[in-house]
C-alpha cells in the first residue's frame, strides 16, 4: 500500500487465498490467488468507482470488486486514450485535463493529493 | 576542487561539459549509414557512428526534426569532433550538421559518397579523416567539473511493479538532489506521463510551463484517439501487464517518480530541443525507449539513468546508459546489462535513501569515465523519431 488514500495494495509476494493482511486500518482476506506484483482490493470497490494507488486513479472498476480480490484487466479498466471509445472517459473528480483556453490556470488548483513519500 | 560533488569531464569550448570523447561519424541519410559503420569499425572505440534511417523522403515536421537531432548530436558535449559523410543528392545538408560542431567549437569535416567516387574510396578518405581526429580528441584531459554542469536522462522502460515501488523513486530522490545541486534532469514519455500530469504541473514555476505539459498531453492523448484504437495492449505493453500494471494511468504514476517530488518544472520542449536550464525539464518524446533516449541526448543530457524492471539493453552512441533495476530476479537474469540493484528496497534491506546515495556516486563515477553495462557490451541504439509517412 502506498498512499493512505488508495482502495489496493501491491502484492509484494505470491498471496494465497484465504490468507489475512492487516493494512493501515484494512482487514481483508483474501479471496484469491494474487501473484506477485499485482494488486489486490483492500475495500469493496463498486463498478465505475476509481481505484486510486499512488493516491491517484488509475482507472475505473469495470465490474464489483470484493475485498481481498484480484484486481487487474478483468475488472479494471483505463480511462485515458480510449480511441476504442470513441470519446475521453470523464476523468475522476479531482483530476483535469488540459484547458487551452483556461489562461489563468497552468497550475490545477483542484489536484489530488500527491502520492506520499516512498520510504 | 571543492565540498560540492564533481565528477572529471571535458569542458567544451561552448560552456557545456562532456562526459564522453567521442569522434561522431554521422551520415546524413540512411543512404550512408553502412559507410560510416565502416569507417568506424577500423578506428579506436573512440570513434562511433550514428547509423540511421531518416535523412531524405521526409515531410516537414520529420525532415525538421531529423535535422536538429543530427545537428545536436554534432554539438553535443560528448563528441570532441565530427566526421559527416554525405551522399550526395539527399535533404539534410552535410554542410549544416558540420557548422552545428564548429558552432560548439568542435573540428568537423565532411565528404559525400558521390563525390569520393563510391563506398571503397569514402571508407578509405573517411578513416583517414576520423583517424586523425580521434589523435587530436585523445590530447584532451579530464578535469575536475562542478555536478551543476551534468543534464540527465531520466528514463524507464521494461517496467513492473518493482518500477514505482523502487527503482523509480531511487531515481527521483537522486535527481531531486541533483535539482537542489544546480544540475538539470528531463523527463520524456508523454503517453507515460498521461494520468500523473497533476503531479507535473503542480510544480511549473510558471503557469505557462504548466499549460504547455498540459498541451503535450492532450496532443498525444488526442493523437492515440484519433486512430481510433484502445491504447490499452500498446500502453501498458503485454510485459507490463504480465507483471502486474493494468493501465496507462497506474505504469504513469510509477513512471513520473522518477522526476523526483520536489524539483521544480523549469520547461517543456520539442523532441531533441535543447535543455537549456536547471532544473526538470519535460521533452516530447514518445515512449519507445530508443526514440526516446535518442531524443533527450539531443537536447544535452551527457547521461541517462534507465531504470527497468523486467532488464533491457538499450545502449547510445554517445551517452553513457546507467541501467538499474528493483527486481530480485532481473538482477540476477539479466546482470550483464544492468549497473544497479535496488531490489533491496523491495525486500527491506536497504532505505530509499541509502540506494539514491549509492546511484549518485555511481553516476558521478560513468561521467567520470567508468564504463556502463550498455557501453562495455556495445549497445549504440539509436532512432529518430517519425511521425508521419516516408514519402
Amino acid at each position: 500500500m502506498i498512499s493512505e488514500h488508495d482502495n489496493v495494495a501491491t502484492a509484494l509476494e505470491v498471496l494465497d487465498a484465504g490468507r489475512t493482511l492487516d493494512l493501515a486500518g484494512h482487514h481483508v482476506v483474501v479471496q484469491e490467488r494474487i501473484a506477485s506484483g499485482h494488486k489486490v482490493a483492500l475495500v469493496p470497490i463498486a463498478a465505475g468507482q476509481a481505484v486510486l494507488k499512488y493516491g491517484s486513479p488509475i482507472g475505473t472498476a469495470t465490474a464489483d470488486i470484493a475485498a481481498g480480490a484480484h484486481v487487474h484487466t478483468h475488472n479494471l479498466a483505463s480511462a485515458r486514450g480510449r480511441g476504442d471509445l470513441g470519446r475521453r472517459v470523464a476523468p475522476e473528480p479531482g483530476v483535469r485535463l488540459a484547458e487551452p483556453e483556461d489562461e489563468g490556470a497552468g497550475i490545477p488548483t483542484d489536484v489530488t493529493s500527491p502520492g506520499g513519500s516512498h520510504e | 576542487m571543492s565540498d560540492r560533488p564533481g565528477f572529471l569531464g571535458f569542458p567544451r569550448p561552448d560552456g557545456r561539459v562532456g562526459v564522453r570523447n567521442h569522434v561522431l561519424v554521422v551520415p546524413t541519410v540512411i543512404c550512408a549509414s553502412v559507410v560510416c559503420e565502416r569507417i568506424a569499425e577500423a578506428l579506436p572505440a573512440s570513434v562511433v557512428a550514428l547509423p540511421h534511417l531518416a535523412g531524405c523522403g521526409q515531410l516537414g515536421p520529420d525532415m525538421h526534426a531529423t535535422h536538429e537531432t543530427l545537428a545536436a548530436y554534432c554539438g553535443h558535449p560528448n563528441v570532441a569532433a565530427v566526421l559527416v559523410v554525405a551522399l550526395g543528392c539527399e535533404q539534410v545538408i552535410a554542410e549544416t550538421l558540420v557548422e552545428s560542431a564548429r558552432n560548439a567549437g568542435k573540428p568537423a569535416e565532411s565528404i559525400a559518397i558521390q563525390a569520393e567516387g563510391g563506398t571503397l574510396r569514402t571508407i578509405g578518405r573517411g578513416r583517414q579523416i576520423a583517424e586523425r581526429l580521434a589523435k587530436d580528441a585523445s590530447r584532451a584531459a579530464r578535469e575536475w567539473c562542478d555536478v551543476r554542469s551534468l543534464v540527465l536522462s531520466l528514463k524507464c522502460g521494461g517496467s513492473d511493479y518493482t518500477s514505482g515501488l523502487a527503482s523509480n523513486p531511487t531515481l527521483g530522490r537522486m535527481a531531486d538532489r541533483l535539482v537542489e545541486l544546480g544540475g538539470a534532469a528531463v523527463l520524456g514519455e508523454i503517453a507515460e506521463i498521461m494520468g500523473a500530469e497533476h503531479l507535473l504541473a503542480a510544480r511549473a514555476t510558471r503557469p505557462e510551463v504548466g499549460r504547455r505539459l498540459l498541451r503535450v498531453i492532450d496532443r498525444v492523448e488526442t493523437e492515440a484517439m484519433a486512430l481510433g484504437l484502445d491504447i490499452r495492449g500498446t500502453q501498458p505493453s503485454p510485459g507490463n501487464i504480465r507483471g502486474g500494471l493494468t493501465t496507462i494511468e497506474e505504469k504513469s504514476l510509477g513512471a513520473t517518480h522518477k522526476g523526483g517530488e520536489r524539483s521544480p518544472v523549469v520547461d517543456v520542449v520539442p523532441y531533441a530541443g535543447r535543455i537549456t536550464q536547471p532544473g526538470l525539464t519535460v521533452m516530447d518524446t514518445p515512449g519507445l525507449d530508443v526514440e526516446s533516449v535518442t531524443g533527450m541526448v539531443g537536447g544535452g543530457a551527457q547521461l541517462v539513468v534507465f531504470t527497468t524492471g523486467l532488464g533491457t539493453p538499450t545502449g547510445n552512441p554517445i551517452a553513457p546508459v546507467v541501467k538499474m533495476t528493483g527486481n530480485a530476479r532481473t538482477a540476477q537474469l539479466m546482470a550483464d546489462n544492468l549497473d544497479i540493484d535496488v531490489s533491496g528496497i523491495i525486500a527491506d534491506t536497504e532505505t530509499l535513501g541509502a540506494a539514491a546515495d549509492r546511484l549518485f556516486t555511481e553516476v558521478l563515477a560513468v561521467a567520470s569515465g567508468k564504463l556502463t553495462a550498455a557501453e562495455a557490451l556495445g549497445h549504440r541504439e539509436f532512432a529518430i523519431h517519425r511521425r508521419n509517412p516516408t514519402i
